[in-house]
């Protein structure tokens, strides 16, 4: 078989699973956030906590439980990174340095896992385990919470109450996160992943050689970095390392697991709101541009234009034997259309047209299906904006799913849709500003690519990166670190507003006007309003980049 | 007392974190770590790892250098591909390049140290040494026969345009001899350590050359892993090394050709991933078959 009909097979194979498994999926996903009843551990869990699981809070409450969870859990990392030689399997590596620590602190609390570091030599196996993948847990689980009250928002009328912080934490927690991480974890294992806690084992090669063979607990913790779009790697190869990631068909399921959740969050959309329909052209937007998206990587990578792939023959330069050119680029177009940010291959030595690809997902906003919970709620708000295009075309009061988007609502969804172009822009622009720039390995329009990618992938809180740019500088990290934090929770919080205001209103019935949002000619509306969104954001720094380097 | 809400809410933040780390980060990482140590798990779980009489020589996982302490290829074994881990296969500092596809300028500094090759002049250079090594044409389109990357910077009277006024050979310094005589009448020099010629204003132009479209090394020998750790190689590029390592354990080729074939593995399922050869295995396999007497 060719290189390229099994490159297409495998994304086809991809595509058949998700399409066969997210509606069994989605429907257990509903039953968890929807349900009434309190498991034994769970009501232990909001004993020891101290929290009334039946009391429903505002908007506002919900926000407050969220952000001062987030903050705790910044504080608490921190510290965490700070003390860990003082701590048990620190395998001797010392203190995180500052900066370092508070960029790497936010980077797990929102879901980015940007890492400035390598893991191999900068994390003891505790701070690993009951640090970083603690947060791998609940941002996961923060994010798919927030997607759950937008779409209450839509789904209740005429009421305040949006739900409780600490049950939703809990609940996805315990029933989805945590199970199918276990299951996640004893299959990787079977594939080959490591799981121990080893400092090492030293090692004389054939030719008399030494080498170290790494440790760790890293098959319960690459389980949950793919299920929960978190994308940080246990080494500095990430998903490319073979302990990490073995074989072919273990990338196959990482692939899975990454877009398995986000994929089956807009059935939980449809069955909340009453109209699965609705949920069915959701997740037909993210597909038409996941499919778009892959496709086109793929392309471009297997062309290898450029011209180090034209002396190599392949565009082969940071990518695994094992792998291959097509899976590569279908798991890195992946982890760029969702939140993950782990990575298969060097994304730095893409192409420039299939490197492009990968900052253009991010920029995308993440909604092709996006990050868990982050893809949803993010579709959900350019549903909104597509919506009020078309009201404006035709001069009627945009509603959505039966609730009317008036100006407080076309205003949150605006900001929401203005901060991570924003942050990535200034960001970009600071950099070269303040010389900072000059940490970038490659040069030329390249170089700019990098940096461009950095500040994408912190303000969309996706987490890869074109690692030839050095990030562990006190500027990177810090500037870094305050685009990941606003790239996370000022979306969350007008989001969380959103869904108040739309909880507020009576629902009006659909009417002879009323625009129907569950048809094609919507999902290609949407798509039209994401893609053009995007285009007329960020075309002007793609052209000094990436298409200045490959056209 | 009551508390104020702010700080209520914190501690009942507090409280669910050091809940949740418990649950999450020790109860099931430690759990997993107990499941990892059921038999038929045990190995995969504690790395994979080879021995020989007793002593551990590597994982099946990970790839390793076969090269003598100078960084040379021992002959008698196949080699792996180039790493970019640490001087090379180091689990300890993994990762890639990160070189782009237009890395294809050189920097030559004055002091050797500070120079640094682009990735179009790692691969030449690695054409050149397979090539050497295994007996096979080592030319690259765009790759000087003396193994660098074959690009010009190209001075124009007007910046972009007008007639040329100047042509330096980047990536070759004395005593090279320049890969091409002239361009477009104007003969080419070679480049001075230490000066950049793009800054200068010279338009980088790499030139193809008459390569074959198809090397005769291997895309997989001359490009360096994601992880740095690959190990395996492509079916080719075990092809190519058949006759050397043959020859140096005074072995039928056509009994390590079957060797190899016996440790290539096939796309999963028929359609996941590339082929490839392990090539620790393969060599443990050498090791045993064909020892070196």
């Amino acid at each position: 078989m060719s290189e390229t009909a099994a490159g297409a097979l495998f994304t086809l194979s991809l595509a058949v699973a998700l399409a066969a498994v997210h509606r069994p999926f989605g429907n257990y996903l509903y039953r968890v956030v929807a349900g009434t009843r309190h498991t034994r551990v769970e009501r232990g869990v909001y004993r020891l906590v101290g929290v009334e699981p039946t009391a429903e809070q505002s908007w506002g409450v919900y926000a407050r439980s969220l952000l001062a969870f987030s903050a705790v859990s910044v504080l608490f990392l921190y510290a965490f990174l700070r003390l860990q030689n003082h701590l048990w399997l620190s395998l001797g590596f010392g203190p995180v340095v500052a900066h370092g620590a508070w960029n790497t602190a936010v980077s797990f609390v929102t879901n980015t896992n940007w890492q400035w570091y390598p893991g191999e030599s900068t994390m003891g196996h505790l701070v690993q385990m009951a640090g970083l993948a603690v947060q791998n847990f609940v941002s996961a689980a923060v994010g798919i919470a927030v997607a759950v009250v937008l779409v209450r928002g839509f789904a209740r009328r005429r009421t305040g109450d949006l739900g409780n912080f600490w049950v939703d934490l809990t609940r996805i927690t315990l029933r989805i996160l945590l199970p199918m991480s276990v299951l996640a974890a004893i299959v990787l294992m079977i594939g080959g992943v490591v799981q121990n806690l080893s400092a090492g084992t030293d090692v004389s090669t054939l030719t008399g050689g030494g080498q170290t063979v790494t440790g760790g607990p890293v098959a319960s913790q690459e389980a949950i970095k793919d299920l929960g779009t978190n994308g940080g790697g246990f080494y500095n190869a990430n998903s490319a390392h073979p302990f990490e990631n073995p074989t072919a068909w273990t990338n196959w399921l990482q692939i899975f697991l990454l877009l398995v959740i986000p994929f089956s969050l807009p059935r939980v959309f449809g069955r909340m709101v009453g109209q699965v329909r609705q949920g069915y052209a959701v997740a037909a937007v993210m597909a038409v541009l996941a499919i778009a998206s892959v496709t086109l990587t793929n392309a471009f990578e297997l062309a290898g234009n450029g011209t180090v792939p034209h002396a190599v023959g392949a565009a082969l330069e940071g990518k695994e034997v094992r792998f291959g050119v097509p899976d590569s680029a279908t798991f890195a177009a992946a982890t760029t259309l969702t939140s993950t940010g782990s990575v298969n291959s060097s994304h730095d030595s893409y192409t420039a047209l299939g490197g492009m690809m990968t900052m253009g997902n991010m920029m995308l906003g993440e909604v092709a299906p996006g990050g868990v919970g982050a893809g949803l709620y993010g579709m959900l708000v350019l549903a909104v904006v597509t919506v009020f295009v078309a009201g404006l075309m035709v001069g009627r009061t945009p509603e959505y799913v039966g609730k009317k988007i008036g100006s407080r609502e076309i205003k949150l969804a605006s900001l929401f849709f203005l901060v991570s172009p924003a942050l990535a822009l200034v960001g970009t622009a600071s950099a070269f500003a303040t010389g900072n720039d000059a940490t970038a390995l490659n040069v030329g329009p390249h170089a700019l690519s990098e940096v461009l990618y950095a500040f994408t992938s912190a303000s969309n809180n996706n987490g890869s990166a074109f690692a030839g740019l050095v990030a562990g500088t006190p500027w990177w990290n810090t500037a870094l670190g305050v685009c990941m934090l606003l790239g996370r929770f000022l979306p969350i919080v007008f989001v969380l507003a959103l869904a108040g205001s739309l909880a507020r209103q009576q629902p009006t019935p659909a009417s002879e006007g009323t625009l129907p949002t569950d048809r094609p000619l919507f999902v290609g509306m949407v798509v039209g309003v994401t893609v053009i969104l995007v285009a007329l954001t960020f075309l002007p720094a793609l052209a000094l980049g990436p298409l200045a380097e490959g056209l | 007392m009551r508390l104020p809400t702010w700080l209520a809410v914190h501690l009942a933040a507090l409280r669910a974190l050091l809940v949740l780390t418990v649950l999450l980060g020790l109860a099931y990482p430690l759990a997993t770590v107990a499941v990892g140590r059921m038999p038929g798990l045990a190995d995969n779980t504690g790395g994979s790892l080879v021995t020989v009489d007793g002593r551990a020589v590597g994982s099946t996982l990970i790839g390793q250098s076969f090269t003598d302490a100078g960084g040379n290829p021992v002959p008698r074994y196949f080699q792996s591909r180039p790493s970019a881990a640490g001087d090379g296969y180091d689990p300890t500092s993994t990762g890639a390049s990160n070189l782009g596809p237009e890395s294809v300028v050189d920097t030559i500094a004055t002091e050797p140290a500070e120079s640094r090759p682009s990735l179009l002049t790692r691969v030449c250079a690695r054409s050149k040494a397979v090539g050497e090594l295994d007996g096979v044409d080592g030319r690259r389109p765009y790759c000087t026969a003396d193994g660098v990357g074959a690009v010009l910077a190209v001075f124009r009277r007007d910046g972009l345009t007008g007639p040329v006024t100047r042509v330096v050979s980047v990536n070759q310094v004395a005593p090279a001899v320049p890969f091409l005589a002239s361009y477009q009448g104007v003969p080419v020099e070679l480049a001075r350590p230490g000066e950049d010629y793009v800054s200068a204003g010279g338009l980088v132009t790499p030139i193809r050359g008459d390569a074959p479209a198809e090397p005769a090394v291997p895309a997989d020998a001359v490009t360096a892993s994601a992880s740095g750790l690959d190990p395996h190689i492509s079916p080719a590029y075990a092809e190519i090394q058949v006759t050397r390592v043959a020859r140096e354990r005074d072995a039928d080729p056509a009994a390590v050709r079957r060797l190899v074939r016996e440790y290539t593995t096939g796309r999963v399922l028929g359609f996941m991933g590339s082929p490839g050869v392990n090539v620790l295995e393969l060599n443990l396999a050498l090791d045993e078959r064909f020892p070196v007497r």
